[in-house]
């Protein structure tokens, strides 16, 4: 049995686990704890503190893990042993949530510098209408035009089909200009 | 209950805010990894502060803020060394030089900078002694800790911001592939020269701030301002890239192959 794994990772809340519950085929693996902190505890009841995945398989001879990242900074001891032989990355943001943008930068920089492979950038919560217009988003985030940064609702699995698609794409794209 | 413990635990800042509150008089010793520095406070009063190894003569302060020259400087050192500071200050008052203020300001400028200084240490031991007082031959101020409190908090703040941004300094640094970036066009500091000039995948950030001199909130800072303006990037440690083990991304080495998983993924999640 071949495995490959793709890393899903942004800040605290924004969305990663859903995200991996919405197209794994198990229920998803998580390691999800009560949240100590009363300030991190306005935003959900629970947290991801080691990290959580989920699996699709492709085959008979080929799974795909998808692992999620604690998104609180004190668990990012975590994100180098995650990040060792994945194929991508995707970097969860939380459209509605501006003080996370800056983090989120911080983090895709953190993961790109561990492992340059191809990553996509994931508006969550674009259904919201609070949620930050996507353009607006690549401005703050400063993401090149060349990156990917895609429309994602977590809780619906065509949009993370699409975002994991979109990421796949990237993949074999690269594969294609390396051997150029 | 004795006042002490680590700087990880109760940062400076809050220990200021205790001892304003309480009024405490005493001084506070602050052993950091390199340095000691011990502040005085009087009646919850900056009094004084001093840093070991670092002259805190009221000859040497006002060499420093260039109130005198060299040359005044070192007559004073020659043969006036002996003179308690509170005796030269009136010396100078006397002579024409400077005024009461002036002195008083200046010596106000200077522990306030050691107080400072000390908002960047994140790592060492405290302890309050209730019976430290300043030396006799040095002169007091009585500065109200207010404003560096407030002072305090905004460096943390940005302390907090700035390890966000770079949150380990064990990462190395590399130039901008970006074209265009050239840096003989850009106005930069000595301090951001230097750090430039050790610029290398091989290097850290933390070697490069301590081959620099500067403490992890001035590297982050520099580093911070050259990321900003998109003249370098963080990148991994080159050595340790190199030393670390093999890990496979595709279970296969062929092209065609690593080509192939991709494609079955793709129709795989196409079909989800």
């Amino acid at each position: 049995m071949q495995t490959v794994k793709m890393v899903v990772t942004g800040p605290f809340s924004a969305g990663k686990t859903e995200f991996i519950r919405s197209v794994s085929e198990i229920d998803v693996v998580s390691t999800e704890r009560k949240i100590s902190s009363a300030s991190e505890r306005t935003m959900k009841e629970a947290t991801t503190v080691a990290m959580d995945f989920g699996r699709i398989t492709v085959d008979e001879d080929l799974v795909l893990y998808l692992f999620g990242t604690p998104g609180q900074r004190r668990f990012d001891f975590m994100w180098e042993i995650l990040s060792e032989g994945m194929l991508g990355f995707i970097v969860m943001v939380d459209s509605t949530r501006p003080e996370t943008f800056r983090e989120a930068r911080s983090i895709l920089a953190t993961f790109h510098a561990y492992a340059p492979t191809p990553y996509v950038v994931a508006a969550n919560k674009q259904d919201m209408k609070e949620a930050w217009d996507i353009d607006d988003m690549r401005h703050v985030l400063r993401l090149d035009s060349n990156i990917k940064l895609l429309s994602c609702i977590a809780h619906d699995r065509a949009s993370v089909k699409a975002i994991l698609l979109e990421l796949l794409y990237s993949i074999l794209s690269n594969m294609e200009n390396g051997e150029k | 209950m004795a006042l002490r413990g680590n700087l990880r635990d109760f940062t400076i800042t809050q220990l200021l805010n205790l001892i304003n509150l309480a009024h405490k008089t005493g001084a506070l010793i602050v052993e950091g990894p390199n340095q000691t520095a011990r502040v005085a406070f009087r009646d919850g009063k900056l009094a004084y502060a001093q840093v070991d190894h670092e002259d805190s003569s009221l000859a040497a302060v006002l060499h420093k803020a260039k109130k005198l020259n060299s040359g005044q400087y070192r007559s004073i050192q020659q043969r006036a060394a002996h003179i308690p500071d509170k005796e030269l200050g009136l010396l100078l008052i006397n002579a024409g030089y400077l005024s009461q203020d002036e002195i008083l300001v200046n010596l106000q400028q200077h522990y306030t900078e050691i107080v400072q200084r000390l908002f960047t240490w994140v790592e060492g031991f405290f302890h309050f002694d209730i019976d430290s007082l300043p030396p006799d031959e040095r002169i007091c101020v009585r500065m109200d800790l207010e404003n560096l409190i407030i002072q305090g908090s905004r460096q943390m703040r940005e302390w907090e911001q700035l390890q966000d941004e770079i949150p380990s300094l064990d990462m190395s640094l590399k130039f901008a592939d970006r074209p265009g970036a050239n840096l003989h066009n850009v106005n930069l500091s000595v301090e951001e020269w230097r750090v430039v000039s050790y610029i290398n995948p091989r290097n850290t950030i933390r070697q490069i701030a301590s081959a620099t001199k500067l403490n992890d909130l001035e590297i982050r800072r520099i580093v911070y301002g050259l990321l900003q303006a998109g003249l370098i990037e963080i990148t991994r440690l080159e050595s340790v890239a190199t030393q670390a083990p093999n890990v496979r991304v595709f279970p296969t080495e062929d092209k065609e192959e690593q080509k192939s998983l991709i494609n079955r993924l793709i129709n795989r999640i196409r079909s989800l």
